[in-house]
């Protein structure tokens, strides 16, 4: 019922593909089209690194409509190296190993599936870096 | 242009509850019809009808609220329509009842703010209350309303060294300001045990930080100062400001996600409107759908400074007999958070202050109060300051 507003985020939850604003610099995630910072068109793309910093994050005992499978799970802020905030899940990590500042890296992986009609909907959610990389 | 003051000449509500037996038409012609009997107006006087309302399209099956409303209520023939602005339509809709009585449009306006919650399950009602953030990037993760909450409310503790129960006399005020109101929704006193025990929903929140949602309805009525002593010869209360700001929907959007600039934005036009400032309000009713917006509810609209909101609530300053009473007859927390209609209820709960007929409850020469709506987690905030009239 609504893939295309799915599929027109593919790049987004795909590969974070933000923008970036060629009059002061600013990179934006979501791309929002018009600078925040500036108030200029930015319209250029930018591909963000994918790491970041936990900013804050909450584990859920209360799900939506298409999430309480996944109940409890944890979402947070991530604050990507580049600056922007982002919001998603953490994933492939210990409750009790989650804390702010925690270094992390986008991964792909399922983020809902539309009842029995089938759609499954795919982006990114962010793990906690190696500690070699971090 | 000259804009005409703006006075309340009745108010109207129903008790916050479970009403399994209502629909969402009786509840709004409950809090309208009181409200007019309360201005002692007939139906053929009345200009307008606005309409805040959230959720009924999703929850109810019903949109165009304006028309259904003003039938069901005997004012058919005359202008109506929904007001929309998430948890916030309740002031955006008597922000616009307040602009056209204001700009000359209209001399009798009826507001009312009404939400039908329960009928439907848990998931769905959460689905609804999510539908206030971002679709595409905060509600696709599965973050709640709640959860955005906690993420503010887990960033706060961190940098300003604050406690999970730190938090807990706002919640004790309340449940002890709803227990004497009899339109409340949650009518016992909680302690501080009780509140650090409570059932987490999305850590740190736990379910006695949070508003309870329910069923509802509250409703005012409108007209020039000059004309107020027509219908009312006491209890007239004057809309002193009105004043609306907005803030990226998304926290993710916001540089500066520990402070609401929108609470900030609105509530500062609104002293300017009103020639005050935070010293001379008397109370506040703010926008408690969680503790943390307490906190930040008190920053942001100047009582405290950044970071120190829960300490004024741990030194007492809250309570009714403090420098600033805030959810005098409950609260969110407590009266109730019908989402749509919190904004009405807030300025009727005000009107009844400066009246002084608010029971047990009264604050002790109240002169000037405020109420602030919040829409989301603080994108669309809309503050009125509100003045007894001799
Ligand atoms: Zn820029």
């Amino acid at each position: 019922m609504d893939i295309p507003r799915h599929w027109r985020l593919q790049r987004q939850r795909y590969a974070l593909v933000g923008e970036v604003c060629k009059k002061c610099g600013a990179r934006l995630f979501p791309p929002r089209d018009v600078c925040p910072q500036c108030s200029q068109p930015a319209y250029e793309p930018f591909q963000f690194s994918g790491k970041g910093k936990v900013y804050s994050y909450s584990t859920l005992y209360q799900a939506p409509a298409g999430y309480e499978q996944f109940v409890p799970y944890t979402v947070a802020l991530v604050q990507l190296d580049e600056g922007p905030l982002v919001t998603a899940q953490l994933t492939d990590v210990d409750q009790d190993e989650i804390q702010i500042g925690m270094p992390v890296e986008m991964v792909t992986r399922k983020l809902r599936e539309e009842g029995e009609d089938g759609l499954i909907i795919y982006g990114y959610k962010f793990r906690k870096q190696p500690a070699e990389a971090a | 242009m000259k804009m005409r003051d703006v006075s309340i000449i009745g108010v109207g509500q129903t008790k916050v509850a479970e009403h399994w037996d209502r629909s969402l038409r009786h509840l709004a012609g409950e809090a309208i019809l009181a409200a007019m009997k309360d201005a002692h107006i007939e139906p053929a006087a009345v200009d307008a009808l606005y309409v805040g309302n959230m959720l009924s399209g999703l929850l109810n099956g019903q949109e165009h609220l304006g028309a259904l409303i003003a039938d069901f209520v005997g004012l058919r023939g005359i202008e109506a329509l929904k007001v929309e602005a998430a948890c916030g339509s309740g002031a955006a809709a008597l922000r616009l009842g307040y602009a056209m009585v204001a700009g000359g449009i209209h001399d009798l306006v009826v507001v009312c703010g009404v939400e039908k919650m329960t009928d439907t399950v848990n998931a769905e009602t959460t689905t609804g209350l999510a539908m206030a953030a971002d679709a595409d990037y905060e509600s696709i993760h599965g973050v709640t309303f709640v959860g955005i909450n906690a993420l503010l409310m887990r960033r706060y503790m961190y940098e300003y060294g604050v406690k999970h129960e730190d938090f807990a006399p706002f919640t004790v005020n309340a449940h002890r300001n709803a227990a004497s109101n009899p339109y409340a929704m949650f009518r016992e006193r909680v302690t501080v045990e009780q509140f650090s025990r409570a059932r987490m929903i999305a850590d740190p929140i736990n379910l006695l930080d949070s508003s309870g949602i329910g069923d509802g309805a509250a409703a005012v009525v409108l007209c020039p100062s000059t004309m107020a002593g027509e219908y009312r010869r006491e209890g007239v209360v004057r809309i002193r400001a009105s004043a609306m700001a907005t803030d990226a929907v998304a926290v993710h959007d916001r540089p500066d996600p520990l402070w609401l600039s929108a609470a900030e934005a609105s509530a500062f036009k609104a002293y300017q409107q009103a020639g005050v400032g935070p010293r001379d309000i008397d109370l506040f009713e703010l926008h408690d759908a969680f503790t943390i917006m307490s906190a930040l509810s008190l920053e942001a609209a100047g009582f405290a400074e950044r970071g120190k909101g829960v300490r004024l609530a741990q030194a007492g300053e809250i309570a009714r007999e403090g420098r600033i009473p805030i959810c005098t007859m409950g609260g969110l927390k407590a009266r109730g958070h019908p989402v749509g209609a919190t904004g009405v209820y807030q300025v009727v709960e005000v009107a009844l202050q400066l009246r002084g007929e608010a029971g047990p409850n009264q604050i002790p020469n109240a002169r000037l109060g405020m109420a602030q709506n919040i829409g989301g987690s603080g994108a669309t905030v809309i503050t009125h300051i509100l003045e007894a009239q001799d």
